[in-house]
């Protein structure tokens, strides 16, 4: 299935507009100390969650981890309401309760939670109501390649698949939990090989290429509704920032400056506007027109952000039951 | 006895090469306990000295890690597990719970399953509903275990050095907001044992029950009240379970009041324990009501404006003898705020 320009457009555009909220929160974080929430930058995986969640219908749910605010965007999460949920103000994605970690528009059907695992069950959980209510919707599980150890990743498994339930287990490989890279804690075998079982095949492909990404996601998301059960697809990909935090950090000495360097040549974006621009499907001018456009949106939300209201005090009770 | 100044997180750091060194069972064992923060320092230097062998590295499975480690302390090994989050430790309920803490008593006593689990827990910069929970009352609520809070270096090399040889599995919760109080601390390896209190500021009209990053707010309180004529003794149990009871009646039995200062909430919580015990042990010395200074009953927000409302301090403990004593002390309160200088890392 040929991906169509204006599709394409979209495609980049939403990555772009992701780099770019997430390049003011770099810019801002450590300098202007507005922002007090430990915050986990997508930067370097724009195209899993865009590519993922753009072939996704309005009614289909996300549930994302710590590093949610790929998700959160293109899932249609709001820009002012991003930058005011880093802040921790009431007009906040989650009033300024939730933080970086909980990004969530239930409205938009996505919400995030940073306890590892836990957010995999109720994706299934989601499915089975999708099931029982003879909907076609699908749930979408997003984490990373560290979230699939969990136990209760093998146990949502198991009654995903029996169950034949309409979920999307999306595993964002980047290689590290934490520090630690995935030869110092999982086996030689590829994660798709101990998650694959004659029910499932677990599939692997590039995560950097948008393009791919949203297509191997279409086929999957083709066969769920088809009644076919659940699918596995990890995308390999890569963050360039620190784990938790605005910094670069290979002086740390657990991976090397080389390696950050020779993932940033696969950048997502940059070579997508590249491969864009030599399709003739944007104009050079097009990309800097974009450039400035998402930035300023960031820019101004940012600001709106700190001319928000705080939460009141006398709120603090709110919502608790 | 040679003693220097010592960071609490370093004191942690030194009860572990110490205990490794004491015992060849001892293994460190985590996720994260082998990288190049190592748990905020508390497992670098036994890494550099023990290595790979003996400090495990783990991937994210804290049940299985705690299965695992009873499962090697069933064969003579002594496990130290590490959760840079006590938050964590919710996913590995089952195996604390289920097998460690009823094995010796299911096993009639024939086997047992020491282990230390370390857990820390979080606060300020916005650490938020998952990652700031304090999580003392849920283990202390099960026998077959014991739980400890540190409060200082001193105590925190001790209590871990103890846990590595106890008989029992044992769980330390750390405070994150403690990691750099620095206090002397003996060189040599020494034990602080379980269920014993302190003394940790004497006084003679009122008691303050204290638990873990509490227990400055509680001495802080006490050196602001004394200024008024009031004598605060803190008391910090240090141990969760098993309680050194008789240091909170003794205190009691001479001020004739309580007030416990908890990380946590009220409900079913630690300072509700306390309060039972002397409601339970105690009532004839009481001469007025007991207080509770806990958490507001919501999960922690975020936001900074929230997070300002929601932990209690020496603030709280204050208004709670005013209430006490029916009178407000015009005290100018905000005068000994410290900025929260936090920024991480978490
Ligand atoms: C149950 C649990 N254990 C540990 C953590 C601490 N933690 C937060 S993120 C993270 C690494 C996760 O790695 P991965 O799933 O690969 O996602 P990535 O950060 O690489 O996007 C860890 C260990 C946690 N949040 N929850
Ligand atoms: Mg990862």
């Amino acid at each position: 299935m040929p991906i169509d320009r204006e599709f394409k457009k979209k495609l980049f555009a939403m990555m772009l507009k992701i780099r770019l909220a997430e390049e003011k929160v770099v810019e801002v974080y450590a300098k202007e100390q507005q922002m007090r929430t430990p915050t986990h930058l997508s930067i370097g995986q724009e195209a899993v969650a865009t590519g993922v969640c753009l072939a996704l219908r309005d009614d289909d749910q996300v549930f994302a981890s710590h590093r949610c605010h790929a998700a959160y965007f293109a899932k249609g999460g709001d820009i002012n309401a991003f930058f005011s949920e880093l802040c921790g103000r009431e007009n906040g994605s989650n009033a300024g309760r939730g933080g970086s970690a909980h990004l969530s528009a239930p409205e938009k059907n996505i919400h995030s939670s940073p306890i590892l695992g836990g957010m995999v069950p109720v994706a299934v959980g989601a499915a089975l109501a999708f099931q029982l209510n003879g909907t076609d919707q699908v749930a979408v599980g997003l984490a990373g390649d560290a979230t699939y150890e969990e136990g209760v990743f093998a146990e949502s498994l198991n009654f995903a698949v029996w169950k034949k339930l309409p979920v999307l287990f999306i595993c964002e490989n980047n290689l590290y939990s934490t520090n630690t890279h995935l030869r110092d804690r999982q086996p030689r075998s590829t994660i798709c090989e101990r998650v694959s079982m004659p029910e499932l095949k677990a599939v692997s492909f590039d995560g950097n290429d948008v393009e791919v990404v949203y297509l191997k996601t279409v086929a999957a998301i083709k066969k769920i509704r088809q009644g076919r059960g659940p699918q596995f697809i990890e995308f390999l990909t890569y963050r360039y920032r620190e784990h938790v935090g605005p910094n670069y950090d290979y002086d740390k000495g657990y991976r090397t400056k080389q390696e950050v360097d020779e993932w940033q040549e696969k950048c997502p974006v940059e070579n997508y506007a590249r491969k864009l621009v030599r399709a003739g499907v944007l104009k050079k001018e097009d990309v800097q027109e974009l450039n400035k456009k998402y930035s300023a949106y960031a820019d101004q939300a940012y600001q709106k952000a700190l001319r928000s209201p705080w939460p009141l005090k006398e709120g603090l009770l709110e919502n608790v039951c | 006895m040679s003693v220097r100044e010592l960071s609490y997180g370093d004191a942690i750091s030194e009860a572990t090469v110490q205990a490794m060194e004491l015992d060849s069972e001892v293994f460190v064992m985590g996720l994260g306990v082998d990288d190049y923060k190592g748990i905020f320092g508390t497992t670098l230097a036994a890494h550099q000295k023990f290595g790979n062998a003996r400090v495990i590295g783990t991937p994210a499975c804290e049940n299985a890690m705690t299965g695992i480690a009873i499962g090697a302390a069933l064969n003579g090994k002594r496990p130290l597990l590490v959760h840079a989050r006590n938050d964590f430790m919710f996913l590995a309920l089952d195996q604390l719970i289920n097998n460690a803490s009823k094995w010796k008593y299911a096993y009639a006593g024939k086997s047992a399953v020491p282990f230390v689990t370390r857990g820390i827990i979080g606060r300020g910069w916005g650490q938020g509903p998952t990652h700031s929970q304090s999580i003392q009352s849920v283990l202390a609520h099960f026998p077959g275990i014991y739980v400890a809070m540190p409060s200082s270096p001193y105590i925190a090399k001790g209590i871990l050095m103890e846990g590595l040889r106890s008989s029992v599995p044992v769980i330390l919760l750390e405070h994150r907001s403690l990691y750099s109080m620095k206090e002397p601390v003996p060189v040599k390896p020494y034990m602080y044992p379980f269920g014993q209190g302190l003394i940790v500021h004497p006084g003679k009209d009122m008691t303050v029950v204290a638990t873990s990053a509490m227990v400055k707010e509680a001495v802080k309180a006490a050196h602001i009240l004394k200024k008024e004529g009031i004598g605060l003794e803190v008391i910090d149990p240090v141990s969760i379970q098993p309680l050194d009871e008789k240091i909170i009646l003794t205190s009691v039995k001479k001020t004739g009041y309580l007030i416990c200062a908890d990380t946590s909430w009220a409900s079913c919580g630690f300072a509700s324990e306390v309060s039972a015990l002397v409601a339970e042990k105690g009532f004839r010395h009481l001469k007025g009501p007991i207080k509770r200074v806990t958490l507001p009953a919501c999960p922690a927000p975020v936001s900074r404006e929230l997070e300002e409302a929601f932990y209690p301090d020496y603030r709280d403990i204050v208004s709670s003898i005013e209430e006490l004593i029916g009178r407000d002390l015009k005290i100018d309160l905000e005068k000994y705020r410290e900025v929260d200088a936090f920024k991480g890392p978490y």
